[in-house]
């Protein structure tokens, strides 16, 4: 086969992956995410099967036997833990807008640098030699596509010739441009995970293809090819632990180091935790995944156990995939399966440079420039480019990286064997991580000392060795031990030996790791940040009610500041702050420009003082992330509280309204039931003075039915005189108690004419000089010659004065009464004084006098006459009319009733 | 009730990790070949299968 056939293919391959992710990110932008679903993160998760499960696996069956298996049954049993381990994870990344994994364990122990940087070095060195064995599968396959069968390719004289360099620098420009064409805050990239969501596709078609056309192509189905095993000796031996020398210790240390890494590896963390778009999608990959890599593992063994059957020693393994199909003569399928290989190792390079760069990037690269010279704070689109640049940089430098390690480490082992050490390098997160999420007692300083220990035994325990043995370093340490200390060895520490170095070295670095990382932990103390940050991670649920969570951005425009100043401080207060701010600052504040760090805070400072400190916090948290979902959220929220306190306000204002309601309530039930009592008094007092008369007038009458006869003339008359004026008063108190109804009901008076005072007052007064004469009282009206004009109604003010004559006729002195009447004009106003010289009003009776229902008791008169209507009606009239009546009185000399009426605006009448 | 289903699935993971792990697995390493396969492939593979099986169904239940 041609080179240049497999690279056209290969090229035409990723520009397929290229059109899949522009494709989806085009439609991200338009808000239809492909990505959000649970079978695409699945296979996405999927990204797991690497090269070394596609061509590395068959390898790995040949001498390890079944044991390539654990590498696959670690995921499916840490699945059902997802349901609560991943989905905690995710929650707190998301809450915590968490990129990487190094962020996530930085994150958790306080928001440590220091740790942020040792993870990142963990992982960066742990994972160069997983990478490694992607270029050289890859490299591996174009050879043997190329070569299969005319002789092994030629050696290399310079790297210019050495496919695998062309290999790795085509892998650092792809990645390069593939893992960075954009910048995202969240460190999501939507066509990356659909294009390595459609790689798993082909991976899984490819690879079973490959299975079919030998177990059912080569051989008669799987009954026929194991049967042929049993009988080889060497292919028999793959079938057991036992025989292909698999102890169970070994076995078990393989399950537990892939059940860390499918959650640990950066990538495993990058696809399954950064990438996730809702944690809803986890219960579904719970049991997509574990099938997909069933399915892919299927055709491991039978491959295997085919290539051993057909190959003599001169093929290597690890190429059986490709080898079997061209041996068949299905050229085809081989070139297929390579596409297969390419993908699985394009998929794993793209996201696992991208994760790497990410965290060197974040946690090294962008620290120390910034340490060197501040990047300008103004110019964050060049920042966002340079920030590319050294993503850029980083696959570079770690791709170069892994092809040296290739070169010279890599080359004399087979796949998994490299890809294991790997793995055990990331294992070494594990004691951190799992005790980040449940342990909230570990410190940071506990998670420094484990990571650095666990890290420093691994490098001892497998790196090393195998560079030493590379010849890059000296050998003596590996066969002497450290120091020349026996106990030091490499590959038996402790003189422990029988135990293969994976195991041995993963047992040992993760025993001293964890115990350190527990006793160190117990021995300090956590800073107040690590020990809030530990509460967010092991009671994440407390923090987050729903499942949901929003993406976040980590930029505040300056517009959004306004908008939240506008909202909380108003127009003109947020004006004046702003252009205090520009003339202090000197700066000119554009709506859409990205605020700096210091007019966030500015802006903080001056919420915090209207809607309080940790509110302010809140808001200026949510702008500062620019979401608008989560501002708008926020908003409500914060409305509401403002709400709150308003309507408590309005409460408290409620509350004293009905507090002065109560009060008057009070005062009027108390005015009430003394009108009650009242109204009893007058009932019993009108009760009484109408069966006063009744009773004379029944009495009287009896007397005149029966002794009519018996009865002189003179008598009878009088006491028929006698009936006539008792039956007056009746019906002159049943007319005052209708009067006082009509007073209630009625309108302020109907018929106003302009009237002369002075003629009312002698009109009024000739009204009751019978009644004057026969007392023996002296009236006196002064001046009667003034010209008073009011307006009202005559009867009504004939009324009102026979009211107040009769009332001192009434209280008059006995011997020598006296009423005396004066009238005058002042300003706009008419008076009308009726003196007599009775015995006066006591104070406390003043007020009450012109209720109605009031009449007054006294010792020396006792029970006065009339009804205690009177001065009510008076009263009401007067008010009628637009005037007021006031008394005033000294006990013992007398008591003077005033009326003040408005005088007429009219033209004057003629005098009368 | 989602308590329920944590339970049910922490403890599948205890039972699998036992039934997929030394030394239940020994049990299994013999040189016969059952249903025409090797008999540790034959079970990893069975168990592998219902793992899934039982996941999906724990899973799938809170639809319901």
């Amino acid at each position: 086969m041609s080179l240049s056939l497999v690279i056209g293919c290969s090229l035409a391959y990723i520009s397929l992956l290229f059109l899949i992710a522009w494709w989806v990110d085009k439609r991200a932008e338009r808000g239809v995410s492909v990505v959000n679903n649970p079978y695409v993160y699945a296979l996405s998760l999927a990204v797991y099967c690497t090269a070394w499960t596609f061509f590395g696996s068959v390898g790995r069956a040949t001498t390890g036997g079944l044991s390539f298996l654990g590498v696959y049954l670690g995921p499916t049993l840490l699945a059902p833990l997802w349901y609560m381990m991943l989905r905690k994870i995710i929650l707190i990344s998301k809450n915590q807008r968490i990129t990487s994994i190094a962020d996530f364990i930085s994150s958790r122990y306080g928001k440590s640098t220091t740790l942020g940087v040792i993870v990142t070095l963990i992982a960066v060195l742990g994972i160069v030699p997983y990478i490694s064995i992607q270029l050289k599968a890859v490299t591996f396959g174009i050879n043997t596509l190329t070569h299969f069968k005319s002789g092994a390719a030629p050696a290399p004289t310079s790297f210019w010739l050495d496919s695998g360099f062309w290999v790795t620098v085509a892998m650092a420009s792809f990645t390069g441009v593939f893992g960075t064409r954009k910048l995202d805050p969240n460190e999501r990239h939507e066509g990356l995970v659909a294009a390595v969501a459609f790689e798993s596709i082909v991976k899984l078609i490819t690879f079973s293809a490959v299975g079919l056309f030998v177990t059912f192509g080569i051989y008669n189905g799987f009954g026929d090819l194991f049967t042929q095993a049993t009988l080889r000796e060497d292919t028999a031996k793959m079938l057991t632990f036992e025989s292909s020398g698999i102890t169970p210790f070994s076995w078990n240390v393989l399950v537990m180091l892939s059940l860390f890494a499918i959650i640990l590896l950066p990538r495993q963390f990058h696809i399954s935790v950064v990438e996730n778009t809702s944690p809803r999608h986890i219960p579904k990959a719970m049991w997509v995944f574990p099938l997909y890599l069933l399915l892919i593992n299927i055709f491991v063994l039978p491959i295997a156990l085919a290539g051993k059957m057909i190959f003599d020693a001169g093929i290597h393994p690890d190429t059986y995939v490709l080898s079997l199909p061209l041996e068949k003569g299905a050229a085809w399928l081989a070139l297929a399966a390579f596409i297969g290989g390419f993908s699985a190792a394009t998929s794993m390079i793209v996201v696992e440079a991208t994760a790497l760069s990410i965290m060197f990037s974040n946690h090294i690269l962008v620290p120390l420039l910034i340490r060197m010279r501040s990047i300008g704070r103004n110019h964050l689109v060049n920042g966002a480019a340079r920030l590319l640049d050294i993503r850029r940089i980083s696959i570079l430098l770690m791709l170069f990286l892994a092809y040296l390690y290739q070169k010279s480490v890599g080359s004399t082992y087979d796949l998994v064997s490299v890809g294991l050490i790997s793995f055990t390098a990331a294992a070494q997160l594990a004691p951190v991580v799992i005790g980040g999420l449940y342990w909230k007692r570990a410190t940071h300083q506990g998670a420094v000392a484990g990571l650095i220990v666990g890290f420093i035994v691994w490098a001892f325990c497998l790196p090393l060795p195998s560079m030493a043995q590379a010849g890059i370093i000296s050998n003596s340490f590996v066969n002497e031990g450290l120091f020349h200390i026996s106990f030091l060895k490499p590959y038996a520490l402790f003189g422990v030996t029988g135990i293969d170095p994976i195991t041995h070295a993963a047992f040992w670095s993760l025993l001293f790791n964890a115990w350190t990382y527990a006793i160190v932990s117990v021995n300090t103390q956590p800073t107040m940040l690590s020990l809030t940050q530990a509460d967010l991670f092991v009671n994440i649920h407390k923090y987050i009610s729903g499942h949901e969570y929003d993406i976040l951005k980590r930029e505040a425009k300056i517009g959004d500041l306004k908008a939240v100043l506008n909202r909380y401080l108003g127009e003109t207060r947020t004006l004046a702050l702003l252009s205090d701010y520009q003339v202090y600052n000197k700066v000119v504040l554009d709506d859409h420009q990205t605020a700096q760090a210091d007019l966030v805070s500015f802006v903080e400072t001056s919420l915090a003082g209207a809607i309080g400190a940790a509110s302010a916090r809140v808001v200026i948290d949510s702008v500062a992330k620019e979401d608008p979902i989560s501002l708008d959220e926020v908003m409500r929220i914060l409305d509401q509280t403002r709400e709150a306190v308003q309507h408590s306000r309005i409460m408290e204002e409620k509350n004293e309204e009905l507090k002065t309601l109560t009060l008057q309530l009070t005062e009027a039930n108390v005015q009430l039931k003394q009108l009650d009592r009242l109204k009893a008094d007058f009932i019993t007092t009108v009760t009484h003075e109408l069966r006063t008369p009744v009773t004379s007038i029944k009495a009287l009458s009896k007397i005149i039915l029966d002794d009519y006869a018996r009865l002189d003339e003179e008598r009878r008359t009088a006491y028929l005189q006698i009936i006539v004026n008792e039956s007056d008063r009746i019906s002159r108190l049943i007319n005052q108690v209708l009067d006082i109804e009509k007073l209630r009901s009625e309108e302020p008076v109907q018929q106003m004419e302009q009237l002369e005072l002075t003629e009312i007052v002698l009109h009024a007064v000739d009204g009751v000089q019978q009644l004057l004469t026969e007392r023996n009282i002296k009236c006196t009206i002064t001046p009667t010659n003034l010209s008073l004009p009011v307006n009202g109604n005559r009867d009504k003010l004939i009324q009102v004065v026979v009211n107040l004559l009769s009332n001192a006729l009434k209280f008059c002195n006995q011997q020598e009464g006296r009423i005396d009447i004066h009238l005058k004009q002042k300003d706009r106003f008419v008076f009308l004084g009726i003196r007599d010289n009775g015995p006066g009003i006591p104070a406390q009776a003043r007020q009450l006098i012109f209720e109605q229902f009031t009449q007054l008791h006294s010792k020396e008169q006792g029970k006065p006459h009339g009804t205690g209507l009177g001065l009510y009606i008076t009263k009401k009239i007067v008010e009628q009319h637009h005037g007021s009546i006031r008394v005033e009185s000294e006990p013992g000399h007398g008591a003077l009733f005033e009326i003040i009426l408005p005088l007429s605006n009219d033209e004057p009448l003629d005098r009368v | 009730m989602a308590d329920d289903r944590s339970s049910q699935l922490i403890i599948l993971f205890l039972v699998f990790v036992v039934l997929l792990n030394a030394p239940i697995l020994q049990i299994f390493d013999r040189k016969e070949l059952w249903f025409g396969m090797p008999a540790l492939y034959f079970y990893l593979f069975f168990i592998w299968l219902v793992l899934i099986v039982v996941v999906g169904l724990i899973v799938r239940k809170k639809r319901k």
